[in-house]
Protein backbone atom coordinates (compact mmCIF):
# COMPACT_ATOMS: atom_id res chain seq x y z
CA UNK A 1 0.00 0.00 0.00
CA UNK A 2 2.69 2.70 1.04
CA UNK A 3 4.67 1.82 -2.39
CA UNK A 4 1.24 1.34 -4.29
CA UNK A 5 0.91 5.41 -2.68
CA UNK A 6 4.11 6.51 -4.14
CA UNK A 7 3.80 5.09 -7.68
CA UNK A 8 0.11 6.51 -7.58
CA UNK A 9 1.61 9.93 -6.77
CA UNK A 10 4.40 9.75 -8.79
CA UNK A 11 2.27 9.15 -11.82
CA UNK A 12 -0.15 11.55 -10.78
CA UNK A 13 2.74 14.28 -10.84
CA UNK A 14 3.81 13.04 -14.19
CA UNK A 15 0.46 13.24 -15.60
CA UNK A 16 -0.51 16.70 -13.82
CA UNK A 17 2.55 18.95 -15.90
CA UNK A 18 1.95 19.80 -19.68
CA UNK A 19 5.42 18.30 -20.76
CA UNK A 20 3.99 14.80 -20.66
CA UNK A 21 0.88 15.67 -22.98
CA UNK A 22 3.56 18.09 -25.31
CA UNK A 23 5.91 15.36 -25.81
CA UNK A 24 3.29 12.22 -26.15
CA UNK A 25 1.64 15.24 -28.74
CA UNK A 26 4.98 15.76 -30.51
CA UNK A 27 5.30 12.29 -30.64
CA UNK A 28 2.11 11.57 -32.59
CA UNK A 29 2.98 14.59 -35.16
CA UNK A 30 6.33 13.80 -36.25
CA UNK A 31 4.72 9.98 -36.71
CA UNK A 32 1.59 11.58 -38.59
CA UNK A 33 4.71 13.48 -40.44
CA UNK A 34 5.88 9.73 -42.10
CA UNK A 35 3.11 10.56 -44.13
CA UNK A 36 4.65 13.64 -45.72
CA UNK A 37 7.91 12.26 -45.98
CA UNK A 38 6.98 8.76 -47.16
CA UNK A 39 4.56 11.09 -50.38
CA UNK A 40 7.90 12.67 -51.05
CA UNK A 41 10.28 9.58 -51.54
CA UNK A 42 10.60 7.43 -54.16
CA UNK A 43 9.51 3.69 -53.62
CA UNK A 44 8.53 1.50 -50.77
CA UNK A 45 6.03 4.34 -49.25
CA UNK A 46 4.91 1.68 -46.23
CA UNK A 47 8.41 1.14 -45.27
CA UNK A 48 9.47 4.73 -45.21
CA UNK A 49 6.44 5.47 -43.00
CA UNK A 50 6.98 2.38 -40.43
CA UNK A 51 10.77 4.00 -40.49
CA UNK A 52 9.78 7.44 -40.03
CA UNK A 53 6.89 6.66 -37.64
CA UNK A 54 8.28 4.20 -35.39
CA UNK A 55 11.85 6.55 -34.87
CA UNK A 56 9.75 9.41 -33.71
CA UNK A 57 7.77 7.41 -31.21
CA UNK A 58 10.89 5.71 -30.37
CA UNK A 59 12.72 9.73 -29.56
CA UNK A 60 9.95 11.05 -27.32
CA UNK A 61 9.09 8.19 -25.34
CA UNK A 62 12.99 7.88 -24.50
CA UNK A 63 12.85 12.01 -23.86
CA UNK A 64 9.76 11.72 -21.70
CA UNK A 65 11.85 8.55 -19.79
CA UNK A 66 14.59 10.69 -19.24
CA UNK A 67 12.71 13.98 -18.16
CA UNK A 68 10.45 12.43 -16.25
CA UNK A 69 12.89 9.95 -14.60
CA UNK A 70 15.27 12.55 -13.76
CA UNK A 71 12.70 15.27 -12.74
CA UNK A 72 10.80 13.60 -10.40
CA UNK A 73 13.45 12.23 -7.86
CA UNK A 74 15.48 15.31 -7.67
CA UNK A 75 12.30 17.84 -7.48
CA UNK A 76 11.30 15.52 -4.53
CA UNK A 77 14.50 16.71 -2.76
CA UNK A 78 15.12 19.84 -3.98
CA UNK A 79 11.67 21.00 -2.99
CA UNK A 80 12.02 18.79 0.41
CA UNK A 81 8.61 17.27 -0.21
CA UNK A 82 10.79 13.96 0.43
CA UNK A 83 10.85 15.17 4.44
CA UNK A 84 7.80 14.66 4.74
CA UNK A 85 7.70 11.15 2.69
CA UNK A 86 10.79 9.86 4.33
CA UNK A 87 9.41 11.06 7.67
CA UNK A 88 6.57 8.42 7.40
CA UNK A 89 7.12 4.82 8.12
CA UNK A 90 8.41 3.70 4.62
CA UNK A 91 11.49 2.65 3.52
CA UNK A 92 13.92 4.17 1.19
CA UNK A 93 13.34 0.49 -0.97
CA UNK A 94 10.19 1.04 -1.39
CA UNK A 95 10.28 4.81 -1.74
CA UNK A 96 12.53 3.67 -4.60
CA UNK A 97 10.49 0.98 -5.99
CA UNK A 98 7.45 3.24 -5.90
CA UNK A 99 9.03 5.57 -8.17
CA UNK A 100 9.87 3.02 -10.50
CA UNK A 101 6.49 2.05 -10.47
CA UNK A 102 5.12 4.78 -11.00
CA UNK A 103 7.50 5.86 -13.78
CA UNK A 104 6.71 2.95 -15.49
CA UNK A 105 2.84 3.15 -16.04
CA UNK A 106 3.92 6.70 -16.46
CA UNK A 107 5.69 5.44 -20.00
CA UNK A 108 3.18 2.48 -20.35
CA UNK A 109 0.65 5.57 -20.69
CA UNK A 110 2.45 7.71 -23.14
CA UNK A 111 3.58 4.29 -24.85
CA UNK A 112 0.46 3.16 -25.86
CA UNK A 113 -1.39 6.31 -26.66
CA UNK A 114 1.25 6.89 -28.96
CA UNK A 115 1.71 3.57 -30.31
CA UNK A 116 -2.33 3.02 -30.47
CA UNK A 117 -2.58 6.33 -32.70
CA UNK A 118 0.17 5.06 -34.83
CA UNK A 119 -1.55 1.80 -35.73
CA UNK A 120 -4.67 3.30 -36.19
CA UNK A 121 -2.71 5.78 -38.77
CA UNK A 122 -1.11 2.88 -40.55
CA UNK A 123 -4.24 0.84 -40.73
CA UNK A 124 -5.77 3.87 -42.46
CA UNK A 125 -3.07 4.91 -44.74
CA UNK A 126 -1.84 1.41 -45.75
CA UNK A 127 -5.00 -1.04 -45.29
CA UNK A 128 -3.28 -3.38 -43.08
CA UNK A 129 -1.58 -3.55 -39.97
CA UNK A 130 1.64 -5.30 -39.10
CA UNK A 131 1.34 -6.86 -35.59
CA UNK A 132 5.13 -7.64 -35.60
CA UNK A 133 5.07 -3.88 -34.62
CA UNK A 134 3.81 -4.73 -30.90
CA UNK A 135 6.99 -6.71 -30.57
CA UNK A 136 8.98 -3.76 -31.48
CA UNK A 137 6.95 -1.30 -28.80
CA UNK A 138 7.25 -4.67 -26.33
CA UNK A 139 11.17 -4.14 -26.54
CA UNK A 140 11.28 -0.45 -26.62
CA UNK A 141 9.03 -0.21 -23.63
CA UNK A 142 11.80 -2.98 -21.79
CA UNK A 143 14.34 -0.22 -23.34
CA UNK A 144 12.50 2.80 -21.31
CA UNK A 145 12.53 1.11 -17.95
CA UNK A 146 16.09 0.49 -18.12
CA UNK A 147 16.24 4.20 -19.20
CA UNK A 148 14.53 4.78 -16.01
CA UNK A 149 16.35 2.56 -13.82
CA UNK A 150 19.65 3.94 -14.68
CA UNK A 151 17.90 7.76 -14.50
CA UNK A 152 17.20 6.47 -10.89
CA UNK A 153 20.23 5.76 -10.32
CA UNK A 154 22.07 9.16 -10.98
CA UNK A 155 19.35 10.91 -9.62
CA UNK A 156 19.33 9.31 -6.43
CA UNK A 157 22.99 11.18 -5.84
CA UNK A 158 22.90 13.89 -8.69
CA UNK A 159 21.58 17.27 -9.94
CA UNK A 160 19.22 16.41 -12.72
CA UNK A 161 21.67 18.52 -15.42
CA UNK A 162 24.35 15.89 -14.68
CA UNK A 163 21.64 13.18 -14.13
CA UNK A 164 20.68 13.89 -17.73
CA UNK A 165 23.62 14.46 -19.13
CA UNK A 166 24.68 11.15 -17.79
CA UNK A 167 21.92 9.35 -18.59
CA UNK A 168 21.49 10.63 -22.49
CA UNK A 169 25.19 9.67 -22.95
CA UNK A 170 24.87 6.27 -21.32
CA UNK A 171 21.58 5.86 -24.26
CA UNK A 172 23.88 6.91 -26.80
CA UNK A 173 26.94 4.56 -25.87
CA UNK A 174 23.78 2.07 -25.38
CA UNK A 175 23.13 2.13 -29.09
CA UNK A 176 26.42 1.58 -29.95
CA UNK A 177 28.03 -0.78 -27.37
CA UNK A 178 27.40 -3.72 -29.94
CA UNK A 179 30.43 -2.21 -31.86
CA UNK A 180 32.61 -2.83 -28.99
CA UNK A 181 31.71 -6.57 -29.43
CA UNK A 182 33.58 -6.62 -32.84
CA UNK A 183 36.02 -4.71 -31.34
CA UNK A 184 37.15 -6.76 -28.27
CA UNK A 185 37.72 -9.43 -29.80
CA UNK A 186 40.43 -8.13 -31.88
CA UNK A 187 42.42 -6.79 -28.81
CA UNK A 188 45.88 -8.75 -27.35
CA UNK A 189 46.73 -6.41 -24.67
CA UNK A 190 45.02 -8.27 -21.54
CA UNK A 191 44.36 -5.13 -19.68
CA UNK A 192 42.31 -2.89 -21.88
CA UNK A 193 40.91 -5.86 -23.17
CA UNK A 194 39.55 -6.40 -19.32
CA UNK A 195 38.64 -2.92 -19.38
CA UNK A 196 36.35 -3.40 -22.84
CA UNK A 197 35.11 -6.23 -21.64
CA UNK A 198 34.12 -4.69 -18.48
CA UNK A 199 32.79 -1.84 -20.41
CA UNK A 200 30.68 -3.99 -22.69
CA UNK A 201 28.54 -6.14 -19.88
CA UNK A 202 28.40 -3.16 -17.67
CA UNK A 203 27.35 -0.24 -19.93
CA UNK A 204 23.15 -0.98 -20.97
CA UNK A 205 23.06 -2.70 -24.65
CA UNK A 206 20.56 -1.00 -25.34
CA UNK A 207 20.77 -2.04 -29.56
CA UNK A 208 19.17 -5.30 -28.08
CA UNK A 209 16.18 -3.09 -27.83
CA UNK A 210 15.91 -1.94 -31.47
CA UNK A 211 13.86 -4.15 -34.27
CA UNK A 212 13.53 -1.35 -36.20
CA UNK A 213 15.16 -2.73 -39.28
CA UNK A 214 13.67 -5.99 -38.93
CA UNK A 215 10.51 -4.61 -39.06
CA UNK A 216 10.66 -2.03 -41.56
CA UNK A 217 12.25 -4.71 -44.03
CA UNK A 218 9.42 -7.40 -43.03
CA UNK A 219 12.00 -9.58 -41.71
CA UNK A 220 10.81 -12.98 -39.27
CA UNK A 221 11.14 -12.04 -36.45
CA UNK A 222 13.75 -14.74 -33.80
CA UNK A 223 11.12 -15.22 -31.08
CA UNK A 224 14.54 -16.24 -28.65
CA UNK A 225 16.03 -12.87 -29.39
CA UNK A 226 12.86 -11.22 -28.16
CA UNK A 227 12.85 -13.40 -25.25
CA UNK A 228 16.81 -12.92 -24.23
CA UNK A 229 16.46 -9.54 -24.82
CA UNK A 230 13.64 -9.18 -22.21
CA UNK A 231 15.41 -11.31 -19.73
CA UNK A 232 18.71 -9.13 -19.76
CA UNK A 233 16.30 -5.79 -19.30
CA UNK A 234 14.82 -7.69 -16.53
CA UNK A 235 18.42 -8.80 -15.17
CA UNK A 236 19.69 -5.13 -15.75
CA UNK A 237 16.54 -3.04 -14.25
CA UNK A 238 17.17 -5.11 -10.99
CA UNK A 239 20.86 -4.68 -10.75
CA UNK A 240 20.33 -0.92 -11.07
CA UNK A 241 17.53 -0.37 -8.92
CA UNK A 242 19.75 -2.34 -6.19
CA UNK A 243 22.35 -0.08 -6.77
CA UNK A 244 19.80 2.87 -6.20
CA UNK A 245 18.29 1.38 -3.42
CA UNK A 246 21.84 1.03 -1.99
CA UNK A 247 22.75 4.66 -2.76
CA UNK A 248 19.62 6.01 -1.51
CA UNK A 249 20.08 4.27 1.92
CA UNK A 250 22.79 6.32 2.77
CA UNK A 251 21.42 9.42 1.92
CA UNK A 252 20.87 12.47 3.75
CA UNK A 253 18.20 14.74 3.52
CA UNK A 254 19.29 18.31 5.26
CA UNK B 1 7.88 6.55 31.05
CA UNK B 2 10.01 7.97 28.40
CA UNK B 3 8.01 8.69 25.28
CA UNK B 4 11.15 10.39 23.87
CA UNK B 5 15.16 10.33 25.04
CA UNK B 6 18.13 11.04 23.53
CA UNK B 7 21.18 9.85 24.68
CA UNK B 8 24.23 11.88 23.86
CA UNK B 9 23.73 12.89 20.21
CA UNK B 10 26.58 14.19 18.00
CA UNK B 11 26.20 15.25 14.41
CA UNK B 12 28.55 17.10 12.59
CA UNK B 13 28.70 17.99 8.90
CA UNK B 14 31.69 18.32 6.29
CA UNK B 15 31.92 20.93 4.45
CA UNK B 16 31.94 19.64 0.85
CA UNK B 17 35.99 20.80 -0.95
CA UNK B 18 37.81 21.41 2.37
CA UNK B 19 37.88 18.60 4.92
CA UNK B 20 36.83 20.65 7.97
CA UNK B 21 34.29 18.83 10.58
CA UNK B 22 31.57 21.08 12.05
CA UNK B 23 30.71 20.14 14.88
CA UNK B 24 26.84 21.04 15.13
CA UNK B 25 25.09 18.53 18.20
CA UNK B 26 27.50 18.50 20.93
CA UNK B 27 25.89 15.51 23.10
CA UNK B 28 22.43 16.80 23.15
CA UNK B 29 20.56 15.08 26.24
CA UNK B 30 16.70 15.23 25.95
CA UNK B 31 14.16 12.99 28.04
CA UNK B 32 10.43 13.73 27.30
CA UNK B 33 8.11 11.66 29.86
CA UNK B 34 4.49 10.11 28.33
CA UNK B 35 1.88 12.57 28.18
CA UNK B 36 4.01 15.74 28.09
CA UNK B 37 4.32 18.95 26.05
CA UNK B 38 8.11 19.24 25.64
CA UNK B 39 9.08 22.75 24.33
CA UNK B 40 12.40 22.75 22.86
CA UNK B 41 13.75 26.26 22.65
CA UNK B 42 16.75 28.20 21.35
CA UNK B 43 17.84 30.68 18.82
CA UNK B 44 18.14 30.82 15.35
CA UNK B 45 20.78 28.08 13.88
CA UNK B 46 21.28 26.09 17.41
CA UNK B 47 20.52 23.40 16.24
CA UNK B 48 16.86 22.73 16.70
CA UNK B 49 15.75 21.20 13.23
CA UNK B 50 18.88 19.37 13.08
CA UNK B 51 18.42 17.50 16.15
CA UNK B 52 14.68 16.74 14.95
CA UNK B 53 15.53 15.39 11.76
CA UNK B 54 17.71 13.15 13.21
CA UNK B 55 15.24 11.73 15.24
CA UNK B 56 12.87 11.20 12.08
CA UNK B 57 15.53 9.34 10.31
CA UNK B 58 16.48 12.26 8.15
CA UNK B 59 19.90 12.83 9.11
CA UNK B 60 21.89 10.39 10.11
CA UNK B 61 23.44 10.92 13.66
CA UNK B 62 27.46 10.38 14.36
CA UNK B 63 26.71 8.99 17.71
CA UNK B 64 24.05 8.74 20.35
CA UNK B 65 20.96 6.74 21.04
CA UNK B 66 17.39 7.56 20.02
CA UNK B 67 14.80 6.13 22.11
CA UNK B 68 11.20 6.30 21.09
CA UNK B 69 9.06 4.18 23.18
CA UNK B 70 11.84 2.78 24.48
CA UNK B 71 13.01 1.35 20.67
CA UNK B 72 15.59 2.61 18.38
CA UNK B 73 14.38 4.98 16.39
CA UNK B 74 16.06 3.85 13.21
CA UNK B 75 13.63 1.22 12.00
CA UNK B 76 10.93 3.05 10.16
CA UNK B 77 8.40 1.10 11.53
CA UNK B 78 8.66 3.48 14.45
CA UNK B 79 7.29 5.90 12.80
CA UNK B 80 4.21 4.55 12.60
CA UNK B 81 2.71 6.34 15.74
CA UNK B 82 4.94 9.49 15.05
CA UNK B 83 3.34 12.96 13.24
CA UNK B 84 5.63 15.38 12.04
CA UNK B 85 5.27 18.67 10.88
CA UNK B 86 7.88 20.03 9.24
CA UNK B 87 9.45 23.25 9.82
CA UNK B 88 8.98 24.58 5.77
CA UNK B 89 5.18 23.01 4.56
CA UNK B 90 6.87 21.83 1.53
CA UNK B 91 3.93 19.19 0.51
CA UNK B 92 3.24 18.26 -3.27
CA UNK B 93 1.50 21.59 -4.53
CA UNK B 94 -0.17 19.82 -7.56
CA UNK B 95 -2.13 17.63 -4.88
CA UNK B 96 -5.64 19.55 -3.51
CA UNK B 97 -5.69 19.30 0.29
CA UNK B 98 -8.03 16.32 0.39
CA UNK B 99 -6.12 14.71 -1.91
CA UNK B 100 -2.48 15.15 0.14
CA UNK B 101 -4.13 13.99 3.39
CA UNK B 102 -5.48 10.43 1.76
CA UNK B 103 -1.71 10.20 0.18
CA UNK B 104 -0.54 10.97 3.74
CA UNK B 105 -3.19 8.32 4.94
CA UNK B 106 -1.66 5.66 2.88
CA UNK B 107 1.95 6.12 3.95
CA UNK B 108 0.55 4.87 7.08
CA UNK B 109 -1.52 2.11 5.49
CA UNK B 110 -5.19 3.57 6.18
CA UNK B 111 -7.36 2.44 4.45
CA UNK B 112 -9.12 4.44 2.36
CA UNK B 113 -12.68 4.33 4.31
CA UNK B 114 -10.96 5.14 7.27
CA UNK B 115 -8.72 7.72 5.33
CA UNK B 116 -11.57 9.55 4.45
CA UNK B 117 -13.14 9.75 8.01
CA UNK B 118 -10.07 10.86 9.44
CA UNK B 119 -9.28 13.85 6.91
CA UNK B 120 -12.78 15.32 6.82
CA UNK B 121 -12.29 15.12 10.67
CA UNK B 122 -8.96 17.25 10.47
CA UNK B 123 -9.73 19.22 7.98
CA UNK B 124 -12.61 20.66 10.38
CA UNK B 125 -10.23 20.69 13.10
CA UNK B 126 -7.79 23.11 11.79
CA UNK B 127 -10.33 25.31 10.24
CA UNK B 128 -9.72 24.30 6.30
CA UNK B 129 -13.36 23.22 6.01
CA UNK B 130 -14.60 24.63 2.48
CA UNK B 131 -10.90 24.22 1.42
CA UNK B 132 -10.71 20.54 0.71
CA UNK B 133 -10.68 21.06 -2.90
CA UNK B 134 -8.27 23.80 -3.67
CA UNK B 135 -4.58 22.75 -4.93
CA UNK B 136 -2.18 23.44 -2.27
CA UNK B 137 -0.01 25.46 -4.99
CA UNK B 138 -2.72 27.77 -3.79
CA UNK B 139 -2.71 27.52 -0.45
CA UNK B 140 -1.18 30.55 1.85
CA UNK B 141 1.66 30.17 3.93
CA UNK B 142 -0.60 30.11 6.90
CA UNK B 143 -3.18 27.15 5.18
CA UNK B 144 0.03 25.33 4.01
CA UNK B 145 0.81 24.93 8.14
CA UNK B 146 -2.74 24.30 9.41
CA UNK B 147 -2.74 21.40 6.37
CA UNK B 148 0.88 20.63 7.76
CA UNK B 149 -1.10 20.24 10.94
CA UNK B 150 -3.41 17.98 9.45
CA UNK B 151 -1.16 15.52 7.71
CA UNK B 152 0.71 15.35 10.70
CA UNK B 153 -2.08 14.25 12.82
CA UNK B 154 -3.53 11.87 10.20
CA UNK B 155 -2.29 8.45 11.50
CA UNK B 156 -3.19 9.33 15.22
CA UNK B 157 -0.11 9.70 16.37
CA UNK B 158 0.97 8.76 19.92
CA UNK B 159 3.75 11.29 19.59
CA UNK B 160 3.47 14.58 17.76
CA UNK B 161 6.62 16.17 16.93
CA UNK B 162 6.48 20.13 15.58
CA UNK B 163 9.06 22.14 14.32
CA UNK B 164 7.69 25.49 14.69
CA UNK B 165 4.51 24.94 14.39
CA UNK B 166 3.41 28.50 15.20
CA UNK B 167 5.34 30.12 12.37
CA UNK B 168 3.59 32.04 9.96
CA UNK B 169 0.35 32.44 11.45
CA UNK B 170 -1.68 35.35 12.58
CA UNK B 171 -2.74 35.34 16.39
CA UNK B 172 -6.06 33.66 16.32
CA UNK B 173 -4.02 30.78 13.81
CA UNK B 174 -1.46 30.54 16.98
CA UNK B 175 -4.23 30.37 19.65
CA UNK B 176 -6.08 27.71 17.36
CA UNK B 177 -3.29 25.71 16.88
CA UNK B 178 -2.33 26.15 20.33
CA UNK B 179 -5.76 25.04 21.32
CA UNK B 180 -5.18 21.82 19.08
CA UNK B 181 -1.81 21.07 20.93
CA UNK B 182 -3.28 21.12 24.28
CA UNK B 183 -6.34 19.09 23.23
CA UNK B 184 -3.75 16.13 22.17
CA UNK B 185 -2.05 16.36 25.08
CA UNK B 186 -5.78 16.42 27.04
CA UNK B 187 -6.19 12.90 24.69
CA UNK B 188 -2.82 11.48 26.32
CA UNK B 189 -0.74 12.17 23.61
CA UNK B 190 3.09 13.49 23.76
CA UNK B 191 4.26 16.59 21.73
CA UNK B 192 7.33 17.68 21.37
CA UNK B 193 7.84 21.12 19.60
CA UNK B 194 9.87 23.27 18.61
CA UNK B 195 10.41 27.22 18.85
CA UNK B 196 12.14 30.07 19.50
CA UNK B 197 9.62 32.25 20.64
CA UNK B 198 9.78 32.25 24.53
CA UNK B 199 5.63 32.89 24.83
CA UNK B 200 4.85 29.64 22.93
CA UNK B 201 6.30 27.54 25.47
CA UNK B 202 5.30 29.59 28.64
CA UNK B 203 1.60 29.07 27.40
CA UNK B 204 1.93 25.37 26.55
CA UNK B 205 4.88 23.48 27.38
CA UNK B 206 5.07 21.12 30.59
CA UNK B 207 9.08 20.64 30.17
CA UNK B 208 11.72 22.57 28.26
CA UNK B 209 15.00 22.17 27.06
CA UNK B 210 16.98 24.71 26.08
CA UNK B 211 19.27 24.64 23.15
CA UNK B 212 22.15 26.91 21.94
CA UNK B 213 25.22 26.25 19.78
CA UNK B 214 24.79 22.91 19.90
CA UNK B 215 24.14 22.12 23.74
CA UNK B 216 21.25 21.32 26.11
CA UNK B 217 22.39 24.31 28.82
CA UNK B 218 18.79 23.49 30.67
CA UNK B 219 16.27 20.84 30.82
CA UNK B 220 13.37 20.84 33.24
CA UNK B 221 9.57 21.47 33.96
CA UNK B 222 8.62 24.82 33.31
CA UNK B 223 7.46 25.50 36.79
CA UNK B 224 10.45 24.24 38.15
CA UNK B 225 12.42 26.75 35.64
CA UNK B 226 10.36 29.58 36.20
CA UNK B 227 10.08 29.60 39.49
CA UNK B 228 7.28 31.08 40.99
CA UNK B 229 9.39 32.87 43.92
CA UNK B 230 8.95 36.50 42.86
CA UNK B 231 12.35 37.73 42.13
CA UNK B 232 11.73 41.49 43.71
CA UNK B 233 8.92 43.93 43.96
CA UNK B 234 8.73 46.85 42.04
CA UNK B 235 6.88 50.05 43.54
CA UNK B 236 5.78 53.03 42.43
CA UNK B 237 4.72 55.92 44.61
CA UNK B 238 4.14 59.93 44.24
CA UNK B 239 3.31 63.11 46.29
CA UNK B 240 6.09 63.12 47.96
CA UNK B 241 9.13 65.10 48.32
CA UNK B 242 11.72 64.47 46.16
CA UNK B 243 14.67 65.82 49.37
CA UNK B 244 12.64 63.44 51.27
CA UNK B 245 13.02 60.36 50.00
CA UNK B 246 16.71 61.31 48.95
CA UNK B 247 17.03 61.78 52.94
CA UNK B 248 15.73 57.99 53.41
CA UNK B 249 18.49 57.07 51.71
CA UNK B 250 16.09 55.40 49.34
CA UNK B 251 17.54 53.76 45.82
CA UNK B 252 14.69 54.91 43.20
CA UNK B 253 14.19 55.99 39.61
CA UNK B 254 12.21 59.17 38.89
CA UNK B 255 9.48 59.37 36.07
CA UNK B 256 6.52 61.39 35.59
CA UNK B 257 6.44 63.18 39.18
CA UNK B 258 6.73 59.24 40.47
CA UNK B 259 9.17 57.45 42.11
CA UNK B 260 9.37 53.75 41.52
CA UNK B 261 11.43 51.48 43.58
CA UNK B 262 12.80 48.03 42.80
CA UNK B 263 12.85 46.14 46.42
CA UNK B 264 14.88 42.73 46.86
CA UNK B 265 13.15 41.14 49.03
CA UNK B 266 9.64 41.76 51.38
CA UNK B 267 10.73 43.72 54.28
CA UNK B 268 12.27 46.33 51.98
CA UNK B 269 9.18 46.45 50.54
CA UNK B 270 6.82 46.52 53.42
CA UNK B 271 9.17 49.37 54.99
CA UNK B 272 8.91 51.77 51.62
CA UNK B 273 5.25 51.10 52.38
CA UNK B 274 5.11 52.13 55.49
CA UNK B 275 7.86 55.62 54.50
CA UNK B 276 4.90 56.24 51.76
CA UNK B 277 1.81 55.74 54.18
CA UNK B 278 3.73 58.11 57.21
CA UNK B 279 4.21 60.80 54.36
CA UNK B 280 0.43 60.84 53.13
CA UNK B 281 2.08 59.76 49.92
CA UNK B 282 0.17 57.85 47.66
CA UNK B 283 0.63 54.02 46.09
CA UNK B 284 0.33 53.90 42.86
CA UNK B 285 1.33 49.95 42.16
CA UNK B 286 3.20 47.27 44.03
CA UNK B 287 4.20 44.30 41.25
CA UNK B 288 6.31 41.57 42.12
CA UNK B 289 8.54 40.94 39.37
CA UNK B 290 8.78 36.80 38.64
CA UNK B 291 11.41 35.73 36.91
CA UNK B 292 10.55 34.55 33.32
CA UNK B 293 11.53 31.72 30.87
CA UNK B 294 12.92 34.97 29.14
CA UNK B 295 15.62 35.28 32.11
CA UNK B 296 16.66 32.51 32.35
CA UNK B 297 17.11 31.81 28.69
CA UNK B 298 19.29 35.27 28.61
CA UNK B 299 21.40 34.00 31.69
CA UNK B 300 21.93 30.72 30.68
CA UNK B 301 23.65 32.16 26.86
CA UNK B 302 25.27 34.99 28.72
N1 LIG C 1 24.05 21.03 5.60
C1 LIG C 1 24.67 21.73 6.53
N2 LIG C 1 26.01 21.84 6.52
C2 LIG C 1 26.64 22.55 7.46
N3 LIG C 1 26.01 23.19 8.46
C3 LIG C 1 24.67 23.12 8.53
C4 LIG C 1 23.94 22.39 7.56
N4 LIG C 1 22.62 22.50 7.87
C5 LIG C 1 22.57 23.27 8.97
N5 LIG C 1 23.78 23.64 9.36
C6 LIG C 1 24.09 24.48 10.55
O1 LIG C 1 23.56 23.84 11.67
C7 LIG C 1 23.12 24.79 12.61
C8 LIG C 1 21.80 24.38 13.17
O2 LIG C 1 20.81 24.50 12.20
P1 LIG C 1 19.28 24.22 12.51
O3 LIG C 1 18.55 24.27 11.22
O4 LIG C 1 19.12 22.99 13.32
O5 LIG C 1 18.89 25.47 13.39
P2 LIG C 1 17.53 25.74 14.16
O6 LIG C 1 17.80 25.64 15.60
O7 LIG C 1 16.46 24.89 13.60
O8 LIG C 1 17.28 27.27 13.80
P3 LIG C 1 15.95 28.03 13.32
O9 LIG C 1 15.28 28.54 14.54
O10 LIG C 1 16.51 29.14 12.50
O11 LIG C 1 15.13 27.08 12.53
C9 LIG C 1 23.15 26.12 11.91
O12 LIG C 1 24.19 26.88 12.46
C10 LIG C 1 23.42 25.81 10.46
O13 LIG C 1 24.29 26.77 9.93
MG1 LIG D 1 14.81 25.15 12.55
Amino acid sequence: MKLRAIAINTFKEAVRNKIYYLLIAFGIVFAFSSRLVSLLTLGDQVRVLKNVGLASINFFSVLIAIFTGINLIYKEIDKKTILNIMSKPISRRDFILGKFLGLSYTLLVALVSMATVFLLFLLISTGDIDWNILVYFCLLYFELLIIISISLVFSSFSTPILSSIFTINLYLIGHVLWTFNEFKTRLVEPITRIIIYLIYYILPNLEKFNLRDQIVSNEKINPMIVLTSILYALVYIAAMLTLAILIFNKREFK
Amino acid sequence: MKALEIRDLRKSFRSNFLFKKYEILKAININVEKGQIYGFLGPNGAGKTITIKCILGLLFPDSGQILINNKPATNPEIRQILGFLPEYPFFYDYLTAKEFLHFSAMLFSIPSKKASEVSKKLIKQVGLEGKENIKLKNFSKGMLQRIGFAQALINDPDIVILDEPFSGLDPIGRKELRDIVIALKNSGKTVFFSSHILQDMELIADKVGIIFNGNIIKEGKLSDLVSHSVQYYDVIFSNIDKKKVEANKINFVCRDESYIVRCQDINTMNNIIEFVILNKGKILSVTPIKMTLEDIFLKEIK
